[in-house]
């Protein structure tokens, strides 16, 4: 930074830069803040116990999402923990006076759906949650990290946060993404190449020609995943693809306060010549979609390979590591990827379930069925996708091919809810992590793009989405 | 908060990459409204079998790790979700430090409001300590391990060391700096008023 040209990251840091406490470290303003029913419990009791008021309640947005149904929305949650933790938020909402979107009203949704479709989270803010993939809001040039409950109940009394400064990573992707992929075969493949702790330290900023010509859906699944390479956080400049998804949000500036923050907007740029601690490139045009075979994100293959052997691992704690994987996984090395059969395929998530992953599950989906003994399910991130995709069709496409149209939610990404899988079945699945018992005691998970969950569902093995969407 | 200066206790070795917080504490453990009580779910799907019994050969069920105070580990431990049930599941266990080579952010500033000393050391050193008799002695102060003829010397941030060693609350430090907090809300209302 000495020729004082700034990073994206430096410009956001820099400006909600608050104090520098005692002891150093810095003190963070936070402009939004998204609340759920699970991390926030022992957040509102941590300030009734200590008698500290909740210093700016319009600053939260608060939503139930993780324990809810989404087959049923009228009778009660018939698991009590699950119940109780849904009152809870209820309860505590009401009591500090937080504005909350009721479980029955169509803005319902995953909290890092609503909030970039409310224009809650807007470029230049700073947005936490107590959610690790909170680093989706940094698709909009926002700075967004998941927190601890503790943190959750340090920014509901303070509207700040003690941080350290993280370091500067830019992930640029080139070239041109080939039809049938998308943000989510960007973000495997960058977590295949630099591991799950490979961003750990960092901000990753991503740039280049394909982030550019990527949509907002898309940015938002790259940035979400960007916690799965272990970053702070992910982020996208803004741009006029920025500006028009968020033209006319509820809660995005309207009127000459659009025009005075569009062109604010326009400043949050990296310069040019700014220092990046550690860059990536990745050439995208030869692209194929990616699918992951064990248990961390980072185990990452092209549908056109085989599940790798452990036999030609880099060394004997990652020869050790993989054997462990493949033995939950129950796979074998050398088996083509194309061969491995699903049990259950799950298309939704905070990270792809957005309209236009829909879309494009559904241009799969169109005129086929569902293979015989798969259960697909597809689960719409809000209320308003929901409303959305029924507009288009996209509800219809679905129940003739088989595939189960749900209710918004957390769903099946990680099983809190009675969505789960049971102990070997096999998922092709569109959420974030594959981690063991991720989805249910013993499942076992494939992270993929919408495409590509899809049509492992119709053809009822994992297969080259490419080659299904040539066929029509 | 408690604070934290010295711990002897027993290491419980679990020397694999990449623990993640689904595995600490499974979802299902997730929907309780208080911080405590986690402790007999720790590490539940690889600690228990289906039906709930003890799974023998699992560290934490043989008898002498039963009451670990430390855990060694390998490599991004922590990693994944931001559930802050993940440290509470330890502390209530009885684990105050756990020893790995690398963390996951997330967890890591999670363990510093929760008293525990999530510390740093090479692998090497993490499987010296595994195989070493007899108790390991964390010295935080000092900034050393040591066990039966070994020692390690580990690095920490002053401000972090001073939190553990101090329990402080972290939430009347920064309402300490309440007119600055003010002052930055009176400056962004003119800058950002869209915000």
């Amino acid at each position: 930074m000495t020729n004082g040209a700034r990073t994206l990251y430096d410009k956001l840091w820099e400006a909600h830069l608050v104090a520098t406490r005692d002891d150093g470290t810095s003190l963070l303003y936070i402009d939004r803040h998204l609340v759920h029913e699970v991390t926030s419990p022992q957040a509102f009791e941590g300030l009734r116990m200590a008698g500290r008021p909740l210093r700016r309640p319009a600053a939260i947005l608060s939503v139930v999402d993780h324990n809810i149904s989404t087959q049923n929305r009228t009778a009660e949650i018939a698991e009590e923990t699950s119940r109780l933790q849904v009152a809870a938020l209820v309860e505590n909402v009401q009591a500090f006076g937080v504005p909350y979107i009721p479980l029955l009203d169509d803005r319902q949704g995953i909290v890092h759906v609503i909030g970039p479709e409310q224009g809650f989270t807007l470029p230049g803010a700073t947005v936490v949650c107590g959610d690790s993939h909170t680093s989706t809001h940094g698709a909009f040039g926002a700075l967004a990290f998941g927190i601890g409950t503790s943190e959750v109940e340090h920014v509901m009394a303070t509207q700040t946060l003690p941080q350290r400064r993280s370091k500067n990573m830019r992930v640029r992707f080139e070239g041109t993404l080939p039809p049938g992929l998308g943000g989510k075969d960007l973000a495997l493949r960058l977590i295949g190449q630099i591991g799950t702790a490979g961003g750990t330290g960092h901000v990753i900023e991503f740039t280049g020609s394909a982030i550019r010509d990527l949509s907002m859906e898309g940015r938002m699944t790259l940035c979400n995943m960007a916690i799965e390479a272990g970053a702070r956080s992910g982020l996208v400049a803004p741009d006029e693809t920025t500006f028009a998804y968020l033209a006319g949000r509820p809660m995005a500036p309207a009127g000459a306060l659009w025009d005075q923050a569009v062109a604010s907007w326009k400043n949050l740029a990296t310069d040019e010549g700014a220092a990046f601690d550690r860059e990536v490139v990745i050439e995208v045009s030869d692209l194929a979609p990616q699918v992951t075979w064990g248990t961390s994100p980072e185990a990452v293959v092209a549908i056109t390979g085989c599940v790798p052997d452990p036999a030609l691992a880099a060394s004997a704690a990652a020869r050790e590591a993989m054997a462990l994987a493949l033995a939950y996984m129950d796979l074998r090395p050398g088996t083509p990827m194309e061969e491995v059969p699903v049990d259950v395929v799950f298309i939704g998530s905070c990270t792809n379930g957005r309209i236009e992953d829909l879309r494009e599950a559904a241009r799969v989906a169109q005129g086929r069925k569902v293979a015989a003994g798969v259960r697909a399910l597809v689960v719409p991130g809000s209320g308003l996708v929901k409303c959305q995709a029924e507009a288009e069709g996209l509800d219809r496409i679905f129940l003739e091919a088989g595939f189960e149209w749900r209710l918004p939610g957390c769903s099946m990404c990680l099983g809190m809810n009675d969505d789960r899988l049971e102990p070997g079945e096999r998922s092709a699945s569109t959420s974030n992590r594959n981690f063991e018992g991720r989805q249910g005691r013993g499942g076992r998970t494939h992270l993929v793009s919408p495409g590509m969950a899809a049509a492992a569902a119709v053809t009822g093995h994992f297969t080259d989405v490419r080659r299904l969407l040539e066929a029509q | 908060m408690k604070p934290f200066t010295t711990l002897t206790g027993t290491a419980a070795p679990l020397l694999r990459a990449n623990v993640d917080t689904d595995l600490i504490i499974p979802k299902q453990f997730l929907k309780t409204l208080v911080r405590t009580g986690l402790g007999q779910h720790l590490f539940s799907e690889i600690r228990y079998d289906a039906e709930g019994r003890e799974l023998p050969d699992f560290i934490l069920n043989q008898p002498a790790f039963r009451g670990a105070e430390l855990l060694l580990s390998g490599p991004n431990f922590g990693c994944g979700s931001s559930r802050e049930h993940a440290p509470w599941a330890l502390l209530d266990f009885g684990i105050r430090c756990v020893i790995a080579p690398s963390f996951a952010e997330i967890f890591f500033n999670n363990c510093f409001a929760n008293g525990i000393l999530p510390l740093a050391l090479p692998m090497a050193a993490i499987q010296e300590l595994a195989e070493a008799p007899g108790p390991v002695t964390v010295d935080l102060p000092e900034q050393t391990v040591t066990a039966e003829g070994l020692s390690f010397r580990f690095e920490l941030e002053p401000a972090r060391k001073n939190t553990l060693v101090q329990g402080l609350d972290e939430i009347a430090r920064s309402l300490a700096c309440l007119p600055a907090i003010e002052a930055y809300e009176a400056q962004r209302a003119q800058a950002t008023p869209w915000l």
